[in-house]
C-alpha cells in the first residue's frame, strides 16, 4: 500500500511500520528476558501483568492506539497546532517545579495516577521538533540570516535549559541534535567545525595536566604565527584573531571547563565524565557536593564495568535466548530500561547486536530517504528532526552501554522499558508517516 | 528550497554510518577479542559448589560401626525474610534474652549481608531440635538445614579412630593436587588421616547461578557441567570393639596403653591409650572450646600412647635375650645359673636380683631373674667367633629387629615412633671404640637404652606365639570395594624371625607358662586358659629423677593355637604383677570367652576401673589448672547477684563428682549427655584438691 500507490494521500510508509514492529517486539522480548525467572510460570506471570514486560505490551497497545488516531488525523493539524502545542509542552515542563514527583533524583515527573507518571520532557521532544518545523518551513524564515538561526536555536535549546534544571542532564542534551536538522537546513559548516573543536579541547583539558596544555596551546600559536607570518604581514587583522583564538582556548581550558564542572554538574556527572577518560575526579572541589553534607563517594563505574561484561560475555554467537548468566544474575542495574542493551548483547553476542544496529541504521536511512522526499519543508525538516532524536538517542544509549560515553539517563528507542519513552517515539515516528502520507502537499 | 543543501543529507547519513561503525568496533573489540569478560562473567555469575559426599563408615571385626556419620541440624537464618517474627516467642523456644537475638542477627547481617541465609544456632541439639522443629512454621525467614557430622557410636576409641578438621595453609600446600579447598575438613589423626583418600569419598562440583546479591538463582546450562558426588568407601577393622570399651574402661585414672594383637592375621584387637577421651566430645557446637580443653591438659590425652610413646620394655625383654641365648647356642633349656642375689660379673653388683638361687630357662623366666639374662647377654655378645662385643651386638640386633623392634613397624595409624636398638657406632661414641658388654648390662634386662613401643612389645608377643613369624600389625582388615590405592599390600607380607627354631620358641613359651603357673603372673591366672605372660616393672627417670616404676606385662593366649597376643602398660604403677597383669588377663578372659565368669574377677574389673594411678606431676600440674580457673572465676562472683547462675554452674561438676560421676565438663554437658560423660577424662583427684581448698574456710 505504499510505494506503487505514491500519488495516493493514504501511502503510509510500510517500511517504517514494520521496522517500528520488530523493534517493539524486540524490546518486549529483551524485557522478558531481564524479568526471566526459571521456575516461574511466565504466562501467568504475564496474563498477571505485575511484570515489567506485560506492561510493556500493554503500553504498546495504548500505542497502536494512539498510532492509528495520528494516522487518521489531519496532516494540517500539526502545522496548525505546532507552536501551540510547543507552549503546552513549556508549560507542562515549568509545571513539573510545582506538582513534579521526585523519581530517583530528578524531579521531571508528573503523576497521572494508577502507578502510572508522565515525563513532560519526553514528549517535549514531539513538541519542540514540529515548532522547529514550523518556524523554518514559515515564509517569513530566511535561515541563511543570523537572527532567524538564534531564533531556531532558542526553540531548541529551551526545553533544554528546563530539562537542566530538572536535573535530567541526558534529556537536556538531546536538543543538541537539533543542529544536525539545523545544520541539513543551512547552518554554516563552520559551526560545527568550531563545536567539534571545543569537544577535543573540552577532553583534552579533562586528560593532559592545565599548564601543559596551556604550554602546547601557546605553541601551535606561535607555530601558527610563524608559518602565517607573511599573510600576516598583508593582513593586519589576522594576528589579533589568532590571539583572541588563543585567548579562548586557553581561557576555557584553565576556568570555564573547571568551573563547569565543580559548579554547574552534580558531584556524580563529574565523577563519571572524568572516568570517561579514565581519571578520577575529586569530588571535594565540587560547589554542589560541599552544600551538602554527604561525604562524597569513592569513584564507582560498577554500572559500566558490569554492562561492559555483560556484553563483551556474550562472545560471537551470543549464549542464547534466556541462557544470559549477567541478566539473569541482575548484574547490570537498570537493566530493563537504560542498560536494556546488554541484554540483547550477552544472550546473542556480536552477530545479535550488528543485526539489531543494522535495523537501526535502515530505519534511520529509511527517515533520511523519506525526508527527502517530500515536498513542503515542514515536513522534511519534521523527518530530520526524528532521525536526529532517534540517531542521538541510539548513539548515547549503546555507547554509554559499551564504555564509550558517560552515563546519562537516555533510553533505546522503542527498547528501553518505560510508557513515556515508547509514547514518545511512537508519536514522532507516525507523525512523520501522517506527515509522508501527504507528502504531495505542500505544508506551512 | 528542497533543492537547496540536499549534499547536505549524504554528509548527515555519512555522520550516521562513521557513528555506527565506531560502535560495532566497540562491540568487536568487546565480544570478539576480549576474553577478560568471559572471565569476569563466570566469577560473577557462576558459583561453584562443592556437594560433599558422606565419609566412608569404620566398622569392627563383628561389623558393628564404630565411627560413622549422623545429621544434624543448623538452624539457618535469612535475616530480610525473618522481619516482623515474633521475637519473645522465638527467644523463648531458644532459651535466648532479644538482647542476645538482636546481637546475633546484627552480626549475621554485617557479617554476611541481610539477604542470604547464614546460620543462626549450630549443631541444635536432638531435644531443642523435635522443640524447634515443631515451632518453625511460626518464624518465617528461619529454616532448618542438615549437615553431617561424625560420631562414635560406643563412645571409644578417639585415639586410634582420630578425628576430622578444617584443613589448614599446611595441609593444603602438601596436597596441592587433591582438590582440597579453605574451609574443607580432612582426616587429622588415627584411621581418619591414615586412610582419608578412601574414607573421603569423591566430591561433585556443581555449577550455579547466582545473582548480584550472590542468591542462588538455579543450575548452571541445566547441570551439563556438573559432577556427582561419590561417598567414601567403608573401611573393616580387627578391632573387637567390646574388648576396646573394656580396655578403656580399664585403663580408667590411668596413664599408658593397651594393645592387643590377633597374631594370626596381625590384626589389632584393640588399642587403648590412657587417659581416653570421648571421641564424641569433640564433634558437634563445642568442638573448638572441647579440642583446646584436651589439648591443654597436661595428661596429654590426644597422644596416642601405644604407637607414640617409648619405653624401655624390662623384663619382658628377657624373653628375647633367652632366645637370643638359646638361638646361639650360648645356654639350652637345662643351662643353669646361679644367682646370689645381684650380677657380679661386671663387679658393679647391679642389676640386682630379688630372689637368689639357681634357675633353668624356665624358672628364670618365671621368676624375672637378673643375673641369669644379664649372664647370658654377655656371653652372647661376649662370643669369641665375633671378636668384639661390637660384632656381638650387630648379631643381637639382628635378632631382635627381626622381631620388629628398632624400626617402626608401619602400623597403619600416622606417627608412629621407631622405638630404639642402640647400635654400636652409637656405644662406639659414648663408651670409646673398646666398649665392653659391661657398658651396656643393662639392656639384658631391658632397661638401659633399648626402647620398644608397645604395639612392638605386642608384636614381640604375637611373634613368640606363632614361633617366629608375624605380620605387621594393623587396624584395617579390608575395604569396601578393594583396595583401590595398595594401602593394606603390606600387611599382607609375612614377616620371619632370623633363624630361630621352634624348639627356642618351646623353651621361651614354658618359660612364660611358668610366669603365669607359678612365677610372677601367678596371681591373675584365668582357670581354663593356657596362658603365657611376662611381667614387667620398669625402673624411670624424668629429668634424672627416678619416678615410681612404670608397670608392664605381656601375653598371648592360648598357648595352643593362640588367638590373642597383648601388651599394657601403666605408667608409674608399680610392679607389672599388680596392675598391668591383671588388666591384660582381663582382657584375654573377655576376648577368648566373650565374658569376664565369677564374681572375683567382676569384682577385679570394678576394682581396677576405680584405681587411681595418675603420676603426681600430672596431678600437681592438674591442680594448678583448676585453680587458674578458680582464680578467673572469683572477681566474676563478687560484684552482682545476677552472676548466680554462672557460679552454680561451676560448683556443679564438683557435686558430680562427689557422687562418683567422672568429667571435668560443665554441668550442663553431664545434664545432656550423661551417656557421653562417662567415657569423658575422669578425674578424681579433683576432689582431694577441692577438700584442700576447703580446710581454710572452715
Amino acid at each position: 500500500m505504499n510505494d506503487r500507490n505514491k500519488n495516493s494521500t493514504q501511502g503510509f510508509d510500510a517500511t517504517v511500520m514494520w521496522l517500528y514492529a520488530i523493534l517493539v517486539g524486540i524490546g518486549i522480548l529483551c524485557i522478558f528476558m531481564v524479568e526471566y525467572k526459571p521456575g516461574i510460570d511466565a504466562f501467568q506471570s504475564f496474563i498477571g501483568g505485575k511484570t515489567n514486560y506485560s506492561k510493556q505490551v500493554i503500553f504498546s497497545g495504548i500505542c497502536i492506539v494512539l498510532a492509528t488516531f495520528i494516522l487518521l488525523a489531519d496532516s494540517k493539524l500539526f502545522t496548525a497546532f505546532a507552536n501551540l502545542m510547543y507552549v503546552f509542552g513549556i508549560v507542562l515542563m515549568l509545571a513539573t517545579f510545582v506538582i513534579g514527583k521526585n523519581i530517583s533524583g530528578s524531579k521531571s515527573w508528573i503523576p497521572l495516577g494508577g502507578g502510572f507518571n508522565l515525563q513532560p520532557a519526553e514528549l517535549c521532544k514531539v513538541f519542540t521538533s514540529l515548532a522547529i518545523a514550523k518556524f523554518l518551513s514559515s515564509q517569513e524564515t530566511d535561515f541563511t540570516k543570523l537572527k532567524s538561526q538564534i531564533i531556531a536555536t532558542a526553540i531548541a535549546l529551551m526545553p533544554a535549559v528546563l530539562s537542566i534544571a530538572q536535573h535530567e542532564l541526558g534529556l537536556a542534551l538531546v536538543y543538541l541534535t537539533f543542529f544536525i536538522v539545523m545544520y541539513r537546513e543551512g547552518l554554516p559548516p563552520g559551526i560545527l567545525v568550531i563545536s567539534f573543536s571545543f569537544a577535543v579541547l573540552v577532553v583534552a583539558t579533562l586528560l593532559i595536566e592545565p599548564n601543559i596544555l596551556a604550554v602546547v596551546l601557546t605553541i601551535i600559536a606561535a607555530i601558527t604565527v610563524y608559518t602565517l607570518r607573511r599573510q600576516i604581514k598583508r593582513k593586519k587583522n589576522l594576528l589579533p584573531i589568532i590571539i583572541s583564538i588563543w585567548m579562548i582556548c586557553v581561557g576555557i581550558q584553565r576556568f570555564v571547563v573547571p568551573y563547569i564542572f565543580n559548579n554547574t554538574f552534580e558531584c556524580y556527572q563529574s565523577t563519571r565524565i572524568y572516568s570517561m577518560v579514565g581519571k578520577e575526579y575529586d569530588c571535594s572541589q565540587n560547589k554542589k557536593a560541599q552544600k551538602s553534607s554527604k561525604p562524597p563517594k569513592k569513584t564507582d563505574d560498577y554500572n559500566v564495568r558490569q554492562s561492559m561484561i555483560a556484553i563483551g560475555s556474550g562472545g560471537f554467537w551470543g549464549k542464547g535466548f534466556l541462557k544470559g548468566t549477567q541478566t539473569r544474575g541482575k548484574y547490570v542495574p537498570e537493566q530493563h530500561t537504560d542498560f536494556i542493551f546488554t541484554s540483547l548483547g550477552e544472550a546473542f553476542g556480536f552477530v545479535g547486536c550488528a543485526i539489531f544496529l543494522g535495523l537501526y541504521l535502515f530505519l534511520l536511512f529509511r527517515i533520511v530517504r523519506i525526508a527527502e522526499r517530500q515536498r513542503s519543508t515542514f515536513s522534511r525538516v519534521y523527518a530530520y528532526c526524528v532521525a536526529s532524536i532517534l540517531f542521538f538517542h541510539i548513539t548515547v544509549n549503546v555507547c554509554m552501554t559499551i564504555g564509550l560515553f558517560p552515563i546519562i539517563g537516555i533510553p533505546l528507542p522503542l527498547i528501553s522499558y518505560g510508557g513515556s519513552s515508547l509514547l514518545t517515539f511512537t508519536i514522532l515516528l507516525f507523525i512523520l508517516l501522517r506527515l509522508d502520507a501527504d507528502r504531495q502537499m505542500v505544508l506551512r | 528550497m528542497s533543492v537547496y543543501n540536499q549534499s547536505r543529507s549524504r554528509s548527515i547519513q555519512i555522520i550516521f554510518v562513521l557513528v555506527f561503525i565506531v560502535i560495532i568496533g566497540q562491540l568487536i573489540h568487546l565480544q570478539i577479542f576480549s576474553s577478560k569478560y568471559d572471565i569476569l562473567a563466570r566469577n560473577n555469575a557462576i558459583f561453584r559448589k562443592v556437594i560433599y559426599p558422606d565419609r566412608g563408615i569404620i566398622f569392627d571385626r563383628k561389623k558393628r560401626a564404630i565411627l560413622e556419620n549422623s545429621i544434624m541440624f543448623d538452624l539457618v537464618v535469612t535475616p530480610n525474610e525473618a522481619k516482623g517474627i515474633d521475637t519473645a516467642a522465638f527467644c523463648a523456644l531458644l532459651n535466648i534474652d532479644t538482647a542476645s537475638y538482636k546481637k546475633r542477627i546484627h552480626d549475621i547481617i554485617f557479617k554476611n549481608t541481610a539477604v542470604k541465609p547464614s546460620v543462626f544456632e549450630a549443631l541444635l541439639s536432638p531435644e531443642m531440635y523435635s522443640k524447634v522443629n515443631e515451632n518453625l512454621y511460626k518464624f518465617p525467614g528461619f529454616v532448618l538445614q542438615e549437615r553431617s557430622i561424625r560420631t562414635y557410636p560406643y563412645n571409644v576409641g578417639g585415639n586410634i579412630l582420630g578425628y576430622i578438621q578444617e584443613v589448614d595453609t599446611g595441609f593444603l600446600r602438601r596436597h596441592k593436587d587433591e582438590g582440597y579447598e579453605m574451609g574443607d575438613y580432612a582426616g587429622y589423626t588415627g584411621l581418619e588421616r591414615s586412610y582419608e583418600k578412601i574414607l573421603m569419598g569423591q566430591r561433585g562440583i556443581k555449577q550455579l547461578i547466582r545473582d548480584n546479591k550472590s542468591r542462588i538463582q538455579g543450575s548452571f546450562a541445566n547441570g551439563e557441567y556438573d559432577t556427582a558426588a561419590v561417598a567414601g568407601k567403608n573401611l573393616y577393622s580387627s578391632i573387637d570393639v567390646e574388648l576396646q570399651q573394656l580396655g578403656e574402661k580399664l585403663m580408667t585414672n590411668k596413664v599408658g596403653s593397651i594393645v592387643a594383637i590377633n597374631p594370626k592375621t596381625g590384626g589389632v584387637l584393640c588399642m587403648v591409650s590412657a587417659p581416653n577421651y570421648n571421641p564424641n566430645y569433640i564433634t558437634g557446637s563445642q568442638r573448638k572450646k572441647h579440642l583446646g580443653e584436651l589439648l591443654l591438659d597436661p595428661r596429654s590425652p590426644l597422644i596416642n600412647r601405644t604407637i607414640g610413646s617409648k619405653y624401655s620394655p624390662g623384663s619382658t625383654f628377657k624373653t628375647m635375650v633367652g632366645m637370643i641365648g638359646l638361638a646361639e647356642g650360648i645356654i639350652d633349656v637345662n643351662s643353669t645359673i646361679g644367682c646370689t642375689g645381684a650380677y657380679l660379673g661386671c663387679g658393679t653388683g647391679k642389676p640386682k636380683c630379688l630372689d637368689p638361687g639357681t634357675f633353668k630357662l624356665t624358672e628364670a623366666i618365671a621368676h624375672s631373674c637378673n643375673t641369669y639374662f644379664a649372664t647370658v647377654f654377655r656371653r652372647t655378645l661376649d662370643q669369641p667367633k665375633f671378636g668384639s662385643a661390637d660384632s656381638g651386638l650387630i648379631i643381637f640386633n639382628q635378632y631382635a629387629s627381626s622381631f620388629g623392634l628398632g624400626n617402626k613397624l608401619g602400623v597403619d595409624l600416622p606417627s608412629e615412633k621407631r622405638g630404639n636398638l642402640p647400635t654400636s657406632k652409637y656405644y662406639r661414641k659414648k663408651h670409646g671404640s673398646k666398649w665392653q658388654t659391661c657398658n651396656i648390662i643393662s639392656n639384658s634386662i631391658g632397661q638401659g637404652e633399648v626402647e620398644t613401643t608397645i604395639v612392638q612389645l605386642a608384636n614381640v608377643m604375637s611373634t613368640i606365639a606363632n614361633k617366629g613369624w608375624y605380620y605387621t600389625p594393623h587396624l584395617i582388615d579390608s575395604i569396601d570395594g578393594g583396595d583401590e590405592y595398595g594401602l593394606l599390600e603390606k600387611f599382607k607380607e609375612k614377616h620371619y624371625t632370623k633363624g630361630i627354631a621352634d624348639t627356642v620358641f618351646d623353651a621361651v613359651q614354658d618359660g612364660m607358662q611358668a610366669v603365669m603357673d607359678f612365677g610372677t603372673g601367678s596371681g591373675f591366672k584365668i582357670e581354663g586358659i593356657t596362658v603365657c605372660g611376662k611381667t614387667g616393672t620398669v625402673e624411670n627417670y624424668d629429668k634424672g629423677v627416678k619416678q615410681k616404676d612404670h608397670s608392664f606385662f605381656g601375653a598371648f593366649a592360648p598357648r595352643e593355637n593362640p588367638k590373642i597376643a597383648i601388651a599394657v602398660i601403666c605408667e608409674n604403677a608399680g610392679f607389672g604383677a599388680t596392675y598391668s597383669g591383671p588388666i591384660a588377663s582381663l582382657l584375654i578372659e573377655k576376648y577368648l570367652r566373650d565374658s569376664i565368669a565369677g564374681k572375683e574377677r567382676k569384682d577385679k574389673v570394678e576394682s581396677m576401673t576405680k584405681t587411681n594411678l595418675i603420676p603426681l606431676k600430672m596431678q600437681i600440674a592438674l591442680e594448678r589448672i583448676d585453680s587458674i580457673k578458680r582464680a578467673k572465676l572469683k572477681p566474676v562472683e563478687e560484684p552482682i547477684e545476677e552472676d548466680s547462675t554462672s557460679v552454680e554452674e561451676e560448683v556443679a561438676p564438683s557435686n558430680s563428682q562427689q557422687e562418683g560421676l567422672p568429667g571435668n565438663i560443665p554441668a550442663k554437658d553431664t545434664e545432656n549427655n550423661k551417656k557421653k560423660s562417662t567415657a569423658i577424662l575422669p578425674n578424681t583427684y579433683k576432689k582431694n584438691s577441692l577438700k584442700k581448698n576447703a580446710k581454710p574456710k572452715r
